[in-house]
């Protein structure tokens, strides 16, 4: 049976088990947007290209499937390289659809052409600049694997307007499904090397100050439940990084919670202070070695990693394992339990006494405002926290209240926290957080924001109202790039350059209202409570809660740029103890 | 197919490896390795690419200079792109290794006896002459094709071009 291109990619989509796309058509991606009418795929139209992209990974994140996102070619296409570049860093699954100009057009500046392929050839996990309509099923069937498997990314699909148009006879071709892949370069290794795992697993057992640094390989491999199986036979403490937040339990006693740059001071010291670090889908970014030569200096480590360019990439691993997160973890614990169990891990009684001994005198502090004085930013997460049902769902955005949201929120489930890790990209919060509730709609999504990402994207929660996604913002106002201020006090002589907002605009209440949202204005701390229960009670519409927070309130513990991790700066109340 | 990485170190010539990748033959896969190579900053010393004796794939030889860590995060990362098929390091001492140069040289054919004599030694082609200069070809590893450019240099060298190396790993 004859078919066209856009029909063919709609099937393809469909057979791929998508549900919904988050886009915005024009002129090259038209013919793909006809049929789009009678599918029974959702549209969610976006008010901006990156929008659409980062729902795209937000309902990802959330969902575990891959996250779709469709918009046409020239500058469309470039408004979703930053997506594609934050999805790429944080290994998201994820599927952009490009349209292109058509094939005789390509290479002659044509109205609205970009070299696309060219142009996220570096932030793609792979693309495709496809040729002929025919290879399209097998394209977008292609496109999936290599997006979900192995260590999971984006993939972009460009397609010239030709070959999806039904009046032009180059879309038309013969139907069919692919049954194979054409990939003879992909195949992603899950097993890890069973020799290496029993060498680790005897590691782990004669350590007496071990770690288990655990990264965002965790979720993707969807492995948490295996993790904390693996820390309490070893009994070994866990810190989770800032892309595996929620990924262990934050209530559970050997959650060291997060290390790094603004982690607590037992999580930091403790990866220092470690005479083995097991690295469980974890990358040593630099946000977590700090000074690197000055990194766990007494540690030997065994890193596991799905890609095995990670393996001895930043830190030399004794012992390396190529293989998913999950896999590898069944296989230490299979190890372990072969070598005598619970009862045969080393004794670290000591170890338990020096950590609990910090987590007693540096516990994650901050000073209450006085009443009349602006909110403290910690103070309305730690609210959040307890007012927000169990399984709320957080996204964020990137500064000062992402760290904060990382460290007062108290993550119990996987798949709780969505954030930019890698790429640090701000503005990413509201769109994630859409995306993430249009995943899960049964679940109550907060994105916490600050003001300087809330007016990067905020016209997307123009595209919330309209199509009813009911998600709430928690935006913490303090008129400042706060975390850029952080830095030029503490290192700038607090000679404070470009980070001041106006104080008056906007009124985000007003603003919130104006996109159809509802909009609360909350200043003084016993508001703060009851703002959280309102907002959480709105179900039909979403919400703006605009927190004025106090901009000299600043984030700690702080490892500052280039110093060793041993040199953490607790808060000051904790100095001098 | 499956993907095969061989690592084992070149004990010759600490700075230069040879990195042999079998490609997919597919629009953008130059492109591919030589945005890799830049972005990650790795530097390609020469780079040679042709089809394989099977037309679906291509054969690309890549002298890196790099050390041994980056070699192996080179090697890894080429090995991620989904083009790739399989990578092998060619060791010295056990690859078979050629550059091939074409060279016009000022040579007057009162001169072309001299040029004669100091080629011995060198395999060497005349594959043009005309009564100022002529071009001469030469294939060989490449300290010999530096030691042939070296000696065609006093004549007065008009142009030259050198391939990138290719390479096969040796019979046992």
């Amino acid at each position: 049976m004859k078919t066209d291109g856009a029909n063919a990619l709609l099937r393809a989509l469909e057979r791929e088990g998508v549900d919904v796309v988050f886009g915005m058509p024009g002129g090259a991606i038209l013919p793909v947007y006809d049929p789009l009418l009678d599918s029974s795929i959702r549209h969610i139209l976006v008010r901006h290209e990156q929008g659409a992209g980062h729902m795209a990974e937000g309902y990802a994140h959330a969902t575990g499937r891959p996250g779709v996102c469709m918009v046409t070619s020239g500058p469309a296409a470039t408004n979703i390289v930053t997506p594609l570049a934050d999805a790429y860093m944080d290994s998201i699954p994820m599927i952009a659809i490009t349209g292109q100009v058509g094939t005789n057009a390509i290479g002659t500046d044509a109205f609205q052409e970009a070299d696309t392929t060219g142009i996220t050839m570096a932030v793609t996990k792979h693309n495709y600049l496809v040729q002929s309509a025919d290879q399209i099923p097998q394209v977008v069937h292609d496109a999936f694997y290599i997006a979900t498997t192995g260590r999971p990314g984006p993939v972009l699909i460009d397609l010239p307007k030709n070959i999806v148009n039904p009046n032009d006879p180059d879309s038309i071709f013969e139907d069919y499904i692919p049954t194979a892949h054409d990939l003879p370069g992909y195949k992603p290794q899950l097993d890890g090397d069973a020799a290496l795992i029993t060498e680790a697993a005897e590691m782990m057992r004669a350590a007496k100050r071990p770690v288990l640094y655990t990264g965002g390989g965790i979720l993707k491999a969807r492995a948490a439940k295996e993790l904390l199986e693996l820390a309490e036979l070893t009994g070994i403490p866990v810190v989770t990084t800032l892309m595996n937040r929620g990924g262990f339990p934050d209530r559970h006693p050997l959650n060291l919670g997060m290390p790094g740059m603004h982690g607590n001071y037992t999580a930091v010291t403790a990866m220092q202070e470690a005479d083995l670090l097991v690295a469980l889908g974890a990358r040593f970014d630099d946000r977590i070695t700090g000074k690197l030569d000055e990194f766990a200096p007494h540690a030997a480590v065994i890193h596991v990693d799905i890609d095995p360019a990670e393996l001895n990439k930043v830190r030399r691993a004794n012992v390396g394992i190529q293989g998913d997160a999950r896999h590898v973890i069944l296989g230490l614990i299979n190890a372990t339990r072969e070598l005598g169990g619970h009862d045969s891990q080393a004794d670290r009684s000591e170890w338990r006494q020096q950590l609990s001994g910090w987590q007693e005198k540096y516990p994650l502090v901050f000073e209450q405002s006085e009443p009349g004085q602006r909110l403290m930013p910690h103070y309305v997460i730690e609210e959040l926290s307890r007012i927000t049902p169990e399984d709320t769902i957080v996204a964020s955005g990137v500064g000062q209240h992402q760290m904060l949201a990382s460290q007062f929120y108290e993550f119990n489930h996987p798949y709780t926290w969505i954030n930019s890790g890698g790429l640090g990209t701000m503005g990413f919060s509201i769109p994630a957080a859409i995306g993430a509730k249009v995943g899960m709609p049964d679940r109550t999504v907060w994105a916490v924001d600050g003001d300087g990402c809330f007016q990067m994207t905020s016209q997307e929660m123009i595209t919330a109202a309209v199509e009813g996604i009911a998600i709430k913002v928690a935006l913490l106002n303090n008129n400042y790039l706060g975390m850029v201020r952080q830095w030029q006090e503490l290192f700038y002589d607090e000679r404070f350059s470009e980070v001041e907002f106006g104080p008056t605009v906007p009124d985000y209440k007003m603003m919130a209202e104006s996109m159809g949202c509802v909009g609360i204005r909350v200043e003084s701390p016993e508001e703060v409570g009851p703002a959280i229960e309102a907002a959480n009670e709105i179900n039909d519409r979403p919400v703006v809660v605009e927190f004025r927070t106090d901009p000299r309130a600043n984030v700690y513990p702080m490892v500052p740029a280039g110093v060793s991790n041993s040199h953490i700066v607790v808060d000051p109340s904790q100095r001098d103890q | 197919m499956s993907k095969t990485v061989s690592t084992e170190q070149n004990p010759q010539t600490p700075d230069l490896h040879t990195v042999v990748a079998h490609v997919e033959n597919k629009a953008g896969v130059l492109a591919r390795i030589a945005g890799l190579f830049s972005r990650r900053g790795f530097n390609i010393a020469s780079l040679a690419v042709a089809p394989s004796d099977d037309d679906r794939f291509s054969r690309v030889t890549i002298v890196v200079d790099c050390d041994a860590g980056a070699l192996e995060q080179v090697t890894k990362q080429l090995f991620k792109l989904i083009n790739v098929v399989d990578i092998t390091i060619l060791v010295s001492g056990s690859a078979v290794e050629r550059e091939f140069v074409l060279a016009c040289v000022a040579c007057p054919p009162d001169r072309r006896d001299e040029l004669t004599f100091d080629a011995t030694g060198f395999d060497h082609l005349v594959i043009e002459e005309s009564s100022e200069s002529m071009i001469v070809s030469f294939s060989g590893r490449a300290e010999r094709v530096d030691e042939f450019e070296e000696m065609l240099r006093p004549f007065g060298i008009i142009d030259i071009q050198r391939t990138g190396k290719v390479a096969l790993k040796s019979l046992d």
